[in-house]
């Protein structure tokens, strides 16, 4: 038999290591396999990470995220923007330079294939996309883009989330100028002559910024970070337990590809202008969904007592099963466990009492709103 | 009182016709934080490398298996109100549940403290 079977595709790497493995492991970091990397699930623990999170300034390496970009011909960002607008629900064309916006790929049937962060970049479109999603992204993306766009992926460049209410001032002192930015802008500085392009977003509830650098400067970045006594290196498990807290869905459990935007209450990402005038894949069926409404509805929980319910607990009003946890744990802001679940949507008012089952028992829960704990991001002065 | 280990990290320490039994130092380092410990109730029966108890941790749920069979005699008050107990003190205030010990001929195949570092060591 011939080697020629063994062979993968290009882009589809068997394994792949974080530009930080090494300084991970150095950092103390318990390393996991996570969406074909092994990275850091914490280092002294989750809920010394968080609780730094929420104090000052936290580092994670978000390195196994995908970043693309998208660029019409001769640098058309028209082209481009249209050439997007066909496969998100995003207003694309009116997003000004240096702004970002949160988007989905939906499939034919309203499905979500993953959410992801579009940013005009000035001559192109700049996406940052799970990392477990990635590859097949970039295969829809190929698929789906017209010949004339060029889709880029950025293998060579960390991505570093500096994340905590003291984030803008530990990197405005590192690399001045970035304290300017708001919430949801992004723009390129220089840093030690290396170029660097830094978003002001992040995906913990707090202000933060995400840093995309060449990924043989990615270590001296994160030295020069946690060396300001504001900052530590934070893991997957603290990530996970923050945006939860701040009602951010996770894909792969609270999204996924036979869950629409509109019982997952992502209804912020379908531009109004586009929800009317359609030209994107998946339109009929989630225009169907916004008109006629939906069986379910993504809700937040909260449960008494201690024990957690975890994604795949079962939700019951009396004996009737009326949902489905997708997302779990306990609050180490809050004290109490808490959860998001697809609660059928006569039962996903707020205040509403529901009950979860876990080993058999059941657990008291009530419908709350998320964020559980509130955002902290900064939108100027 | 003899104290035996098993390879899943729990520790039974063995008093007369009755045991206690807590999960060790490094089965909680790996757990990380501890925010809820399900015990079985009082007169369940328990099987030797069974599910005994359930150990939450902030990032997910962990069994605990009984070391040895027996009957649950009580279990540890002081983890309802503090189950970060097993975090601070695994091996002393931290334990689980005390049992009675069905078959002592069980206890042979456990390890002692040397021979579980040992384990631990070639993890």
């Amino acid at each position: 038999m011939s080697e020629d079977t063994e062979i993968h595709p290009d882009d589809m790497p068997e394994e792949q290591v974080l530009p930080l493995d090494a300084w991970h492991r150095n950092q103390g970091g318990r390393m996991v396999p996570f969406a074909g990397y092994e990275m850091p699930i914490q280092y002294e623990g989750i809920v010394a990470e968080h609780e730094w999170t929420r104090g000052s300034a936290s580092l994670f390496d978000v390195s196994h995220m995908g970043q693309l970009s998208v660029e019409g011909p001769d640098g058309d960002m028209t082209a481009a923007a249209h050439a997007l607008e066909a496969l998100l629900p995003g207003d694309i064309s009116s997003l000004g330079e240096g702004r970002m916006r949160y988007s989905l790929l939906i499939n034919e049937e309203g499905g979500i294939l993953d959410d992801l962060i579009v940013t005009n970049a000035g001559s192109h479109y700049a996406l940052v996309v799970n990392g477990a999603c990635k590859w097949d992204d970039i295969a829809h993306l190929r698929e789906h883009l017209s010949d004339e766009i060029t889709l880029t992926h950025y293998q060579d460049q960390a991505l570093l989330a500096l994340q905590g209410p003291k984030a803008g001032a530990v990197l405005e002192e590192l690399i001045p100028g970035t304290g300017k930015l708001v919430f949801m802008t992004a723009g390129m500085f220089e840093w030690n002559g290396i170029p660097l392009w830094v978003s002001r977003a992040g995906y913990t509830g707090e202000d933060g910024f995400e840093i995309s650098i060449p990924a043989d400067h990615a270590e001296a970045l994160a030295n020069a970070l946690v060396a300001d006594e504001r900052v530590k290196p934070a893991g997957l498990g603290a990530r996970d337990s923050l945006r939860l807290e701040a009602g951010l869905p996770l894909y792969g459990h609270d999204l996924d590809d036979v869950t629409d935007p509109v019982s997952a209450g992502l209804l912020f990402a379908l531009t109004k202008s586009r929800r009317e005038s359609g030209g994107w894949m998946g339109h009929g069926p989630v225009a169907e969904k916004l008109a006629g409404g939906t069986q379910s509805k993504r809700v937040g929980l909260k449960l008494d007592g201690r024990l957690p319910a975890r994604e795949g607990s079962l939700v019951f009003v009396g004996d009737t099963e009326v949902g489905r946890v997708t997302s779990g744990g306990f609050s180490p802001t809050l004290g109490h466990p808490i959860a998001m679940a697809y609660v059928q949507k006569e039962h996903a008012g707020k205040d509403t009492a529901l009950q979860v089952e876990v080993r058999g028992k059941r657990l008291d829960a009530t419908v709350t709103p998320m964020p559980f704990v509130p955002q902290n991001y900064y939108r100027g002065e | 009182m003899a104290r035996y280990f098993t390879d899943e990290h729990e520790w039974i320490d063995v008093e007369g016709d009755t045991a206690t039994v807590g999960i060790t130092d490094y089965a909680q380092e790996q757990l990380g934080d501890i925010v809820f410990v399900e015990l079985p109730e009082v007169g369940a029966m328990v099987d030797k490398g069974g599910d005994a108890a359930v150990v939450e941790s902030v990032k997910a749920a962990s069994d605990v298996y009984a070391p040895i069979t027996g009957e649950v005699v009580e279990g540890n008050p002081a983890l309802e109100e503090d189950p970060a107990l097993v975090n601070t003190s695994p091996e002393e205030d931290g334990w689980f549940f005390k049992m009675t010990i069905g078959d002592k001929s069980e206890l042979e195949g456990l390890m002692d403290a040397k021979a579980y570092q040992a384990f631990v060591d070639g993890l």
